[in-house]
């Protein structure tokens, strides 16, 4: 485990040494080096408004995170579990997993004017049919024998669907999870930018305007930091909370 | 619950891709007075299944009727089941395993009482993953016997287990069932079992499944499964019966 923990570390290094050799070579203003990075990063953090930014943007990516899972969960429940309900809503879903996330921020700011709701709508409809199609899955590979149980010893239907059905999905919900929360923020980034005036996607836009890459990567770095302390802390303890009958 | 009556007329299975249906179950009649111990032998195959699925009512199309005397219904009687598998819910400790199928009501005086009944005392808190097959099957028994069924259906509960570990757990299911009794229906395919096990044993016919013989088990309780009693009844039915466990007379 230590010793893990120390290669992800090296190779980690190893990264930033690379960079900054590149930066130091090629000497171009469009390549900062690494410290210069770090500076603008604490100076933002300490005089500029990155916190305000982040906290918007965090918010968003929460929001449409929870609006997105809870409709999907649902939705990839009924789906798996109703072959009519999968056959009608099915070739939606296909049309929506297809759509390009830029389509449909356009369209919903097109038809929602420039608000907060079109943005939020916009990143929850890129991200609810991979979570469909993940929940689905596990929908459809519910053991009924152990649903059988609940039946005959009548266990009433909120503790059915949470002890008996629900514990059968988590391994699908953490993935989906997973690979929501990652994939919403890239999307909200990008929904900022055509149409919030505050938010790490605004900034990013304002900042290409000046060509200014060192903010560009300082208010990257802070967010992919935030976003992995948020997957080691909340996430993955999630996980093994879930998973601690499965160990040995 | 005083007794249950079954009278199936017909239990067929309608496969509609080639359009033929399977009778199952055909003339079935028999009556379980309260607090006996039946068990049902039969060849495998003949449909023993898919009765008890009737009668506990996870299947519900059939013609014809089964009941368990006035006032009751499937919706109001207790029923437990025990199944070939154990069907514990993985996620959940041996001890929440038992409680999650009680009412509010019974969980503190039943559920811990019954698990060291069956020796489990130690393992209150472990996942069911933990346990061997044999303690698996104890866990399944406490459930069985901690929500105070009226009816208590198994089904082949204990195949796949090694002849010793069987032997013990068929002697729990015994001291359990003194202490707490209940009517049990026991569908099994092995004939000495039953005999240890049963007040009364009816055998099945090849499907579809039709009562060929009703024994009643006369030896006294309690009883040895070693014991040449045993034996001995076993070879009386078949010397007079060859045939009957392939579901022929």
């Amino acid at each position: 485990m230590n010793n893990n923990l120390l290669i992800k570390l090296f190779s980690l290094i190893c990264l930033f040494i690379v960079w900054a050799i590149l930066s130091n070579v090629l000497s171009i203003e469009t390549l900062p080096p690494p410290g210069e990075v770090f500076l603008t990063l604490k100076e933002e953090l300490l005089e500029g408004n990155l916190l305000y930014h982040l906290t918007i943007t965090l918010y968003r990516v929460f929001l449409s995170f929870i609006v997105a899972m809870f409709i999907g969960v649902i939705l990839g429940i009924i789906m798996g579990n109703s072959k009519k309900f999968n056959n009608i809503f099915d070739s939606w879903n296909i049309i929506f997993l297809n759509i390009p996330a830029l389509v449909l921020i356009i369209l919903s700011y097109v038809w929602f004017g420039l608000t907060e709701l079109a943005a939020i709508v916009a990143v929850s409809l890129n991200k609810i049919p991979n979570v469909v199609v993940t929940v689905r899955e596990g929908a459809k590979a519910v053991d009924r024998k152990l649903l059988e149980v609940a039946q005959i010893y009548k266990v009433g239907r909120i503790k059915k669907f949470f002890l008996f059905y629900l514990p059968q999905l988590y391994p699908y919900l953490i993935a989906s999870a997973r690979g929501g929360i990652s994939l919403i923020w890239k999307i909200v980034l990008v929904v900022e930018l055509l149409g919030r005036s505050n938010g790490i996607g605004f900034k990013l836009h304002e900042f290409f305007q000046f060509f200014d890459i060192a903010s560009i990567l300082a208010y990257t770095f802070a967010f992919v930091i935030v976003m992995i302390l948020i997957d080691n802390f909340l996430l993955t303890p999630l996980d093994n909370a879930a998973n601690k009958w499965r160990e040995n | 619950m005083e007794e249950i009556n079954i009278n199936i007329k017909k239990k067929e299975y309608h496969n509609n891709k080639i359009n033929q249906s399977h009778k199952a179950i055909e003339n079935f009649n028999l009556k379980i007075p309260k607090g006996e111990f039946c068990s049902i032998v039969g060849p495998s195959g003949c449909g023993k299944t898919t009765l008890l699925n009737l009668i506990c009512g996870l299947d519900k199309s059939l013609e014809g009727e089964i009941n368990f005397g006035k006032n009751k219904n499937l919706e109001n009687i207790n029923i437990a089941y025990m199944f070939q598998t154990p069907r514990l819910l993985p996620w959940l400790s041996v001890v929440q395993n038992v409680e999650v199928v009680l009412n509010k009501k019974k969980i503190n005086s039943n559920s811990e009482e019954i698990l060291s009944l069956m020796g489990l005392k130690k393992f209150l808190d472990y996942y069911p993953n933990k346990l061997s097959g044999g303690m698996q099957r104890r866990v399944a028994l406490a459930r069985s016997f901690a929500s105070e069924p009226e009816l208590l259906i198994m089904d082949e509960p204990f195949t796949s287990l090694d002849e010793p570990v069987a032997n013990l757990l068929r002697k729990m299911l015994v001291e359990i069932w003194t202490k707490r009794p209940t009517t049990i229906i026991f569908v099994t395919h092995d004939i000495k079992e039953a005999i240890f096990l049963s007040d009364r044993i009816v055998f099945l016919s090849k499907s579809p499944a039709k009562v060929l013989k009703d024994l009643k088990i006369n030896s006294p309780r309690p009883r040895n499964i070693e014991n040449k009693d045993i034996e001995k009844i076993k070879n009386d039915i078949l010397l007079k019966n060859s045939t009957i466990l392939e579901g022929e007379i």
